[in-house]
């Protein structure tokens, strides 16, 4: 084995170009093995290099713009976490995000989870706006922390790839959407629980989920979504019983 | 121009064999059958005490057949996997408060695995002190 | 106010069998279903066990155990029909199916409990 050889690495990379083709086919290319690289490094290299036709989607390549999710070695990740040598000595499995429809190659169709986001209402919702001069709304560290580890989001749908309730059922609210809800049900702040309550608290809300907790394992941002599900559960159905035991209490 | 026609990846009707951690939810979900099988030995068993010590008596030779025997193993199996999973995920749902501090979720862990001991001693001392 | 679904209290109905089986059943199906067939331990007897089951609170205990379980495996078996086989478009026979089963085993264990 020659030193070129030992520093390369084989990527097989789903391509799906409507056009030519029914389903997806996969394609090799061999790329660099360095120490530094990750899967979205190698597929840089493919369209900088070998072939300028493939299609995907990345911006940051640092963890936080949550665009560039794939499916890599079967396992939904952000493609600039997931780095070659873990994969070596490959070949590497790069595919589209699972349970979503592939537009073109690794370029999926992310209308239905940016629709299911404004459906909770993510921003804060207050009875009447403050005038500005009245100064900030505070919070305390400690109400801050109720709600800190869900805003962490960075709406990267690997929950969504790797929920399998979403894919048999596209119609769930799924992990990111319900965690989102509850970034902002849990921040002292906001005063938008009852808005939300409608889409959550639904067959396509929270009691689709059956935990399969999958979306907590996928996250790349610890959010842990299925926890998310899981408390709001408790508290729509204490409420629920709340309304059924005292229908004349005030909500 | 047209909108290109999208792939959507079909889910195969046994998804869940694919992937070590569906499998495994699949099995914790199947546990509930052999809580259900539970109710009903329960109840054969309380319907064949209420008829007298001769039925119960029948009742104790119909569950040491052999295959009664081991759908019992497998069944205290499943709910073996349903005891040590449901308290697992517990801490997930409830969030406990105790003078404004949140309690935590380990701690929520160990105070149910308390509790199982403490009530699986009470029952086994219950039935047992005869 | 708006019709809320139905579901919430399931899944109260699911969750509190599930934490009374993962308490208590372990040990009742160990004891009565394994340990005493195989001889590993003792039966208690038969006048023992009858005056367990006559007493009002274990009928009591026993009839919410076997209720509370029952409908912990309708909402769940009902979700592992619907996910597991695919078969969410028969959604109303598998409630039927599954509450129903609950409600008529409860109905079940109400008239064996309470009749001993």
């Amino acid at each position: 084995m020659t030193d070129t050889d030992k520093d390369r690495i084989t990527l097989q990379v789903a391509r799906y170009r409507p056009e030519q083709e029914t389903e997806p086919t996969w394609q090799s290319y061999e790329v660099p093995l360095r120490k530094e690289w990750t899967v979205l490094d190698g597929l840089n290299h493919i369209k900088d290099h070998l072939d300028g036709t493939l299609s995907y989607r990345w911006s940051c390549r640092m963890g936080i713009c949550g665009s560039c999710g794939m499916t890599v070695d079967g396992e939904p990740q952000l493609s600039c976490a997931a780095f070659l040598t873990d994969s070596a000595p490959g070949p590497v499995r790069v595919e589209p995000l699972g349970n979503f429809p592939v537009i073109r190659d690794l370029v999926v169709e992310i209308g239905d989870f940016m629709n299911k986001l404004t459906e909770v209402k993510p921003w804060i919702i207050r009875p009447e706006d403050k005038p500005p001069d009245e100064g900030e709304y505070l919070q305390t560290p400690d109400e801050m922390d109720e709600f800190k580890q869900y805003s962490m989001c960075i709406n990267c749908m690997l929950c969504y790839a790797a929920c399998p309730v979403y894919a048999l059922d596209p119609e769930f609210l799924g992990p990111a959407a319900i965690a989102l809800a509850q970034r902002y049900n849990l921040d002292s702040r906001d005063a938008g629980a009852a808005d939300r309550r409608n889409v959550l608290d639904s067959a396509k809300g929270v009691w689709a989920c059956t935990l399969v907790g999958e979306c907590s394992t996928a996250c790349p941002k610890d959010v842990d979504p299925a926890g998310a599900i899981q408390r709001y559960k408790l508290t729509a159905a204490t409420r629920s019983l709340r309304e059924l035991l005292w229908p004349w209490g005030a909500r | 121009m047209s909108r290109t026609a999208l792939y959507r990846k079909p889910v195969p009707t046994f998804w869940w064999l694919g992937r070590r951690s569906y499998a495994v939810f699949v099995l914790r979900e199947l546990s509930s059958v052999f809580i259900a099988w539970f109710v009903v030995f329960l109840l054969l068993m309380a319907g064949a005490i209420a008829e007298g010590s001769g039925e119960y008596r029948r009742f104790q030779d119909w569950s040491a057949n052999w295959w009664v025997v081991l759908l019992n193993v497998i069944a205290l199996l499943f709910v073996l996997l349903h005891t040590v999973t449901w308290f697992g995920l517990a801490p997930r749902a409830m969030v406990v408060r105790l003078r404004g501090r949140r309690v935590r979720p380990r701690s929520i862990v160990a105070l149910h695995y308390l509790l199982w001991a403490l009530l699986t001693a009470a029952v086994a001392w219950l039935i047992l002190d005869g | 106010m708006t019709r809320r679904s139905p579901e919430s209290l399931l899944w109260l109905l699911f969750s509190a069998g599930g934490t009374a089986a993962a308490l208590l059943v372990p040990v009742l199906l160990f004891l009565f279903g394994v340990a005493f067939p195989l001889g590993w331990i003792p039966d208690p007897g038969y006048t023992h066990l009858l005056s367990v089951l006559r007493h009002p609170v274990a009928k009591v205990i026993l009839f919410g155990l076997c209720v509370l379980c029952l409908f912990h495996w309708a909402h769940r078996f009902r979700y592992t029909l619907y996910d597991g086989l695919q078969l969410k478009p028969l959604s109303k026979t598998i409630n039927l199916f599954c509450y129903g089963g609950a409600a008529a085993g409860s109905v079940a264990a109400g008239y064996v409990l309470f009749s001993v």
